[in-house]
């Protein structure tokens, strides 16, 4: 740990945010489409068909309707995917395959400017697409404004937890296969089982305590809250939960890089 | 061979550019390069020579700062790597042995992106990247992506991109392997530019020919360790002396003589190798008297001494 000082880490990570954002714009039409189309795609699918059957859910003491459950869970899930799968597979492409790192190691630049620009793009394609999906729900007259644009800064510390997590992962995998591991152990038991679809109180006791330590059960709350327009003191425990897991899992994608990169 | 040395250094009187003292690096019970000091003074071409695993690679790694030593002492421009790699790095040009250019990225792209590495503004990124592409006769490529150039394409636009920077001093791992004559010798012939503007180059290679022809200095390394250093002249005098006369499919007799005139010689079975000063009369002799398959005479070059030091088998 010894390694990750102010030293080590200028404004000059800047430079590799700058990289991966000029080869995104030579594609963004197409990187627009899914925070475009994902919305309605469930909007439609769960908000107008499974909500004949759910009918309205009972969130926080108020009953509200099934398309204004899901609606910010649409948002929370699109924070972790954007920022994990671009530090997981997209951040390891280039790692592993095409050696970016390498050249630019070679450079003035520091193994923590890259690994911090790799995390800040990720957290960036999270805010990019956040953005993009809360107008399209914003469409349907599910986000209540003005407090549902803090969901926009939400995402970007949301996208650097969630983008340090993929990053530790990134740096302990042997070859690209193994994210299969994470995705179906971590992302996918989240998105089903995090207050998504149903509220977590429909799980029994013990599950309802381990969803609580997951990061998305907190982000969707953050987002749920912000997207009825409260905002208080209950946001609290989960803006902190995101505060300290940048601190902790930030630092330690760092340690891990050093470990995979500098023999 | 000292005194030759000393006498170089004297000649260059300035402080080395790069400058290893008892350099070790260990990857846990592997030592790849094993106690080694050299140094490089401005304006040369140093060469590192060295089969497959010879430890090159390593020690370049070490130069540039990505690689922590494991003991001794390394400077480069007079800055101890450990505290100063950023202010080091910010005056290298590097070459890696393998090709990393950006594949997302064009051709004039990854040169403007690349000088944003470095801190060059905009501006002055544009500017350096078109006059090294036209350096480089890479002008008509520029909006190509990576995956459609040529092997020597690429190669050229590593260099053009170490070049970014204004480097004091290219670092260039293998940077011909691979590539076919032509590409080689254009790669060689940019190479002699770039030295004849006073640049300082450290480069690895396996190819003698292109150590023979760039190279000032070089040393020869096997198994993390320095076999010789010197001029590749002087080497080849030293080691293998001046002619090599060759024989194929050998006699009895002819070995016998060669064991009783007590030469330097070199038997591969089918083959006979011997090195001698001035092989014009010896030529003679073993061509009329010895010779059944055929024999010939050439000059000594740096693979035979290359060989000589590291022997035949093969590596990895
Ligand atoms: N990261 C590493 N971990 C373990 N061994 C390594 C590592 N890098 C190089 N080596 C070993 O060090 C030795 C020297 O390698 P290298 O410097 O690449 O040689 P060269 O460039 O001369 O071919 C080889 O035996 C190689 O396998
Ligand atoms: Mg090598």
């Amino acid at each position: 740990m010894r390694k990750i000082l102010p030293l080590h880490l200028s404004m000059r990570f800047l430079r590799v945010w700058e990289r991966n954002l000029l080869v995104y714009r030579q594609n963004w039409k197409i990187s627009f489409v899914p925070p475009l189309l994902e919305p309605f795609f469930y909007l439609v699918a769960f908000g107008v068909g499974l909500s004949t059957l759910v009918g309205n859910i009972n969130y926080d003491g108020s009953e509200i309707s099934y398309m204004l459950f899901i609606a910010p869970a649409l948002l929370a899930i699109n924070i972790m995917n954007n920022a994990f799968f671009e530090n997981t597979y997209a951040s390891f492409v280039r790692m592993y395959y095409q050696k970016t790192f390498d050249a630019m190691m070679a450079t003035p630049l520091t193994l923590e400017e890259i690994i911090t620009g790799e995390i800040v793009w990720g957290a960036t394609k999270s805010v990019i697409a956040t953005s993009i999906m809360l107008a399209v729900i914003s469409l349907f007259g599910l986000i209540r404004y003005p407090e549902g644009l803090l969901i926009i800064p939400l995402s970007l510390i949301g996208g650097i937890a969630f983008g340090s997590i993929g990053m530790i992962f990134t740096a302990i995998v042997a070859n690209i296969e193994l994210f299969n591991l994470p995705v179906f152990l971590f992302i996918t038991p989240m998105f089903l089982f995090s207050g998504t679809f149903f509220p977590i109180e429909n799980l029994p006791g013990w599950a309802q305590y381990i969803a609580m330590l997951l990061p998305l059960t907190h982000m969707v709350n953050l987002t749920r809250s912000l997207s009825l327009g409260i905002v208080d003191m209950s946001l609290l425990p989960g803006f902190c939960y995101f505060v300290i897991s940048c601190i902790v899992f930030f630092p330690l994608a760092i340690h891990k890089m050093h470990r995979r990169l500098i023999k | 061979m000292k005194v030759a040395q000393e006498n170089h250094r004297e000649e260059l009187s300035m402080s080395p550019v790069i400058e290893a003292k008892n350099l070790t690096k260990i990857f846990g019970d592997l030592t790849a390069v094993d106690n080694i000091s050299f140094n490089v003074y401005p304006g040369e071409c140093f060469g590192m020579l060295g089969p497959n695993g010879a430890g090159k690679t390593s020690t370049i790694r070490m130069i540039y700062g990505l690689s922590p030593i494991t003991r001794g002492a390394l400077a480069v421009f007079g800055l101890d790597i450990a505290q100063n790699t950023r202010a080091i790095k910010s005056r290298l040009g590097v070459c890696h042995q393998d090709n990393n250019l950006d594949p997302d990225l064009t051709v004039k792209e990854n040169l403007e992106v690349f000088s944003r590495y470095f801190n060059m503004s905009p501006a002055a990124a544009r500017v350096q990247a078109e006059s090294l592409l036209r350096f480089m006769a890479l002008e008509h490529r520029k909006d190509a992506r990576i995956t459609e150039l040529s092997g020597g394409m690429m190669r050229r636009l590593v260099l053009a991109r170490a070049l970014l920077n204004a480097p004091e001093l290219l670092i260039l791992d293998e940077p011909t392997t691979g590539l076919d004559p032509q590409s080689r010798h254009q790669v060689w012939e940019r190479l002699g530019e770039l030295k004849a503007k006073g640049l300082s180059i450290l480069i690895s290679t396996h190819n003698m020919d292109e150590a023979a022809r760039l190279c000032d200095r070089l040393i020869i390394m096997d198994h993390g360790g320095i076999l010789v250093e010197g001029k590749p002249l002087e080497l080849i005098n030293q080691h293998v002396g001046h002619d090599i006369i060759e024989v194929l499919e050998p006699n009895q007799s002819l070995r016998a003589f060669v064991r009783a005139r007590n030469m330097e010689h070199e038997d591969l079975g089918h083959r006979l190798i011997i090195s001698t000063g001035d092989g014009n009369a010896l030529f003679r002799e073993i061509n009329n008297d010895y010779c059944k398959e055929g024999c010939i005479m050439r000059m000594a070059t740096l693979e035979d001494v290359f060989l000589k030091l590291t022997g035949r088998e093969l590596r990895e």
